[in-house]
């Protein structure tokens, strides 16, 4: 059987920065799977978002949101952008990183539009927490080479914030 | 360090078909994952099935949102393990659905946790789901089946083993 889940990248920062980028991506693979764990310099609860070539463009989601401060669960969907998640931010509980992943499906393909999976959480010990689910899509034949992940707003992710992407071969 | 995530086969439509089956599958792994990437050809439910069972054997529950509203649902006693209980998957825009399917080899009742992702630039739906297979065989065959309608030709569907060491 062939090796089908490989590291392609990763970056563990070791100093803030306000996106984590992986480009250059080979079109040798099925999927891809982004897996992080992350904290924000700012606010609490800080919704991410991914982007493609550096862009919102083409990008959809639905998302499900689970939030028990409220408790409360919910759904809304966006079109020119798609979020990907929680992560915890400087207000919530220290030391206090978020785990997330996004799985994309077809990625390389030339011909389709790509659909992908994101879920993420932001959790302290505390009330005030969030979770959420994403069916996203990428309305474009192109393949995606790059991909980033950032703060809706204008957080930056801190000093120890780990990223892993790998590729899965489906043969 | 073994390998541990393995392709055991994988199929691509080239014509569009009611059901994809993997079957004679090993009892080499742990557990097995079930990756769906593709289309129906119109409005259709994706449900799993073991061992060729289509009886009633099968219960799940879910959470889900269709971009306005969420909820939660279960269902018992019914002839498969749904990753879209609460909505049809439409022709619209691909789909993309995972079954993480745990001691698939074991001799207890057998759990899936289902993903459902399907967004249609401005509609679309998104579920998470567990099911359940009241039966203690070992799984040696399944099938992805649409509940009506076909899967679309280039609808590929991979089956994975995962092992624990």
């Amino acid at each position: 059987m062939p090796v089908t889940y490989e590291l392609i990248s990763s970056n563990v920062l070791s100093s803030s920065a306000a996106s984590v980028t992986f480009s250059a991506i080979p079109s040798t693979y099925t999927d891809l799977v982004l897996r992080y764990s992350g904290r924000m310099d700012a606010g609490a609860n800080k919704i991410l978002k991914i982007q493609v070539a550096g862009a919102d463009t083409n990008l959809s989601y639905t998302r499900l949101v689970g939030d028990p401060s409220v408790p409360s669960v919910t759904s809304a969907r966006g079109t020119g952008i798609s979020w990907a998640g929680y992560t915890d931010g400087s207000t919530m509980t220290a030391s206090s990183f978020s785990s997330g992943e996004i799985y994309i499906g077809n990625y390389a393909s030339t011909s389709a539009n790509k659909a992908f999976s994101a879920y993420g959480a932001a959790e302290q010990n505390a009330t005030d927490a969030r979770m959420m689910a994403v069916a996203g899509l990428y309305s474009s034949n192109s393949a995606i080479s790059s991909i980033t992940l950032l703060d809706i707003s204008t957080a930056n992710w801190v000093s120890g914030s780990s990223f892993y992407l790998y590729g899965i071969k489906n043969s | 360090m073994p390998a541990t995530y393995e392709p055991i086969a994988t199929t691509t439509l080239g014509s569009a078909a009611a059901s994809i089956s993997f079957t004679s599958i090993a009892t080499s792994w742990t557990d097995l994952r079930v990756v769906v990437n593709g289309t129906p050809t119109a409005n259709l439910q994706f449900l799993l099935r073991f061992n060729n069972d289509s009886a009633t054997n099968y219960s799940g529950t879910d959470l889900d949102g269709n971009g306005t509203s969420a909820a939660s649902n279960r269902y018992t006693g019914d002839t498969g393990i749904y990753a879209n209980w609460s909505a049809f998957a439409t022709s619209a825009q691909p789909a993309f659905i995972t079954y993480d399917v745990f001691s698939y080899a074991g001799s207890t009742f057998k759990t899936a946790l289902t993903t459902f992702n399907q967004d249609r630039n401005g509609t679309g739906f998104v579920e998470r789901g567990v099911g359940l297979w009241r039966s203690t065989s070992a799984i040696n065959r399944v099938d992805i089946v649409a509940s009506a309608n076909s899967f679309n030709t280039g609808t590929t569907a991979t089956l994975y083993g995962i092992k624990a060491a």
